[in-house]
């Protein structure tokens, strides 16, 4: 439920929904952002868990206008909640040089690594928004076992695909960056890619599911994802 | 079909940091693409329109010390921003101007007397890739620019090759606009929301009424400020939310930073409240130890501020602020 609409400076406005993150709420976001998206002065979304941040163009629509705009939409009251979910495939190598943090983590939870895998790869996610850094996705979800805080010192350089958890969360590096997650696994699919012609790979409101693989296939995914010949791979459900 | 770059310009140097920019990178920003663009917009629209270019051309934005660069060919220059005394071939060179040059004249700017941020426009624009629809450099994600990061020394920077009408209209130049003086005091001023109510009474007064001192940690991502500490109702952590430029938002230690062009695109520190466009070239322009205070302002004053002035410019009067 739109709980409230707030002035975000002169050229834009946040509608907030329930202080929560679930996916309801966040369902009713993405349904707000598809219908906002295309409305006059509407000039850029940025949807978030309970939030969406909405850019308009003051010379066309002044504030009260965009908020009376987006209470007539919430007025008409059908969000369509997707029907299926888009659940992207991502293959992941765990632990040894993939992920350096599994052997430790395995240690401090009390659990064994075979364990861990299970729980991280048998869940579904949802996106339920992105920022940060491009293609950055922030997920949803993580089995409660397997939550474990940051690193104390972050390290400079994770590298690209590196898959970790931070906290409650689990999420994958699209680029190489500074970091405080808790690395378990890389990917070898580009989850950025300035070059591809979708350079971002999923977008928020889509799910993904991490499949383990073997370091073997991992080369012959990254290979392939180098010569332009993998293809993302979609469950629909 | 592979484009002919054109060189029209030679980095002799570039000084501490010297990115090329243009008016930001939009509808990207629900994928952690954030804006980026020149941090003066007031400046670097003046440079562009003194040489002729269409909106929206990328510049050089120069930070308290300008570049040493080489002109390859004729055309025609505009320096905006901050003052850092450039000269042509050793002779001085007015600000806010359109500035004929030949080639092989070597311009030379020093550090800024006042204000940080200096905008180079050359007539065309600078011509390097777009990437997400901008040319402007976004350093924390290596986007943009010549090479994903800033100009250095020795860098060849493409230029658009002028067309021979262009440079008709160019040879015609002549305007000028009068200089922005810049002082090391600046109010600026602030619509609250979204996050206000996590503020005690006591915070959001000590916010309002107090002088704050510029970090020099500040860069182009954020403004960060030195001052009275903002008291919070709870702490200041949100659920993470989309974040603008001006959007300022107050840290766990009840320290203010103002999010400038390279901000990220999403936050979980509570915002206080966002300053308005029309003040942000203010922000753009100071340095470390200047002093900035806060006025708060309603939306509702604001629309209405902006009805009486557009009004009066339609009416014919002369307004000015």
């Amino acid at each position: 439920m739109v709980t409230s609409i707030k002035p975000v400076g002169d050229r834009a406005l946040v509608v907030e929904f329930d202080n929560e993150i679930s996916e309801k709420v966040n369902m009713e976001v993405m349904g707000m952002e598809q219908k906002i998206r295309e409305c006059a002065g509407v000039v850029e979304c940025v949807p978030t868990y309970r939030s969406l941040l909405v850019y308009f163009d003051p010379q066309r629509l002044s504030y009260s206008q965009e908020k009376d705009l987006i209470l007539s939409i919430r007025m008409e009251g059908h969000l369509d909640e997707a029907g299926k979910k888009k659940i992207l495939q991502v293959p992941c190598a765990y632990g040894g040089s993939y992920g350096e943090d599994l052997a430790e983590l395995s240690r401090e939870l009390g659990l064994s690594e075979q364990e861990i895998i299970r729980l991280h790869s048998e869940r579904i996610y949802r996106i339920y928004m992105m920022g940060f850094l491009p293609g950055f996705v922030y997920l949803g979800g993580l089995n409660e076992k397997i939550w474990a805080p940051r690193l104390q010192t972050p390290r400079i350089a994770i590298p690209k695909g590196g898959v970790g958890i931070g906290g409650k969360q689990t999420g994958v590096y699209p680029v190489e960056s500074p970091g405080g997650w808790r690395l378990i696994g890389r990917t070898p699919i580009d989850f950025y890619d300035a070059q591809r012609k979708e350079p971002i790979l999923c977008r928020a409101g889509e799910y993904i599911q991490f499949i383990p693989i073997t370091g073997r296939e991992f080369e012959k995914i990254e290979k392939d994802v180098g010569a332009g010949t993998w293809k993302k791979e979609y469950i629909m459900e | 079909m592979e484009k002919r770059i054109h060189h029209g310009i030679k980095v002799i140097s570039a000084g501490p940091l010297l990115t090329i920019q243009d008016a930001g990178r939009y509808g990207y920003m629900a994928y952690g693409i954030g804006e980026s663009g020149v941090m003066d917009r007031r400046a670097y629209q003046i440079a562009n329109r003194l040489v002729g270019n269409d909106h929206g051309e990328a510049v050089l934005e120069a930070t308290l010390m300008g570049p040493g660069l080489e002109f390859l060919e004729d055309t025609v220059i505009a320096i905006t921003g901050a003052d850092m005394e450039p000269t042509l071939d050793d002779s001085k060179v007015g600000l806010y101007e359109a500035i004929p040059v030949k080639k092989g004249q070597v311009l030379h700017m020093g550090f800024a007397k006042n204000g940080c941020r200096s905008y180079i426009a050359v007539a065309g624009g600078i011509d390097v890739p777009q990437v997400f629809g901008s040319r402007s450099t976004n350093l924390k994600c290596h986007m943009g620019g010549l090479h994903g990061g800033p100009v250095k020394n020795g860098d060849l920077l493409p230029t658009k090759k002028l067309s021979f009408f262009k440079k008709i209209k160019i040879s015609r130049g002549g305007s000028k606009v009068t200089p922005t003086m810049y002082t090391n005091r600046v109010c600026v001023r602030v619509i609250p929301g979204p996050q206000d109510d996590c503020f005690s009474d006591r915070g959001l007064q000590s916010f309002y009424s107090g002088e704050y001192k510029v970090s020099p940690q500040s860069d182009r991502m954020g403004i960060r400020l030195e001052g009275n500490e903002v008291e919070s109702k709870q702490g200041t952590d949100i659920i993470s939310d989309g974040i603008v430029f001006g959007s300022i938002q107050i840290t766990s230690s009840g320290k203010p930073i103002i999010l400038m062009a390279d901000h990220q695109t999403t936050g979980g520190y509570a915002k206080i409240g966002t300053v308005v466009t029309e003040d942000l070239p203010l922000l753009a322009q100071v340095r470390p130890g200047d002093q900035v205070q806060f006025e708060k302002i309603e939306i509702a004053s604001w629309e209405r501020q902006q009805d009486v002035e557009k009004t009066a410019v339609y009416a014919g009067v002369r307004k000015r602020a």
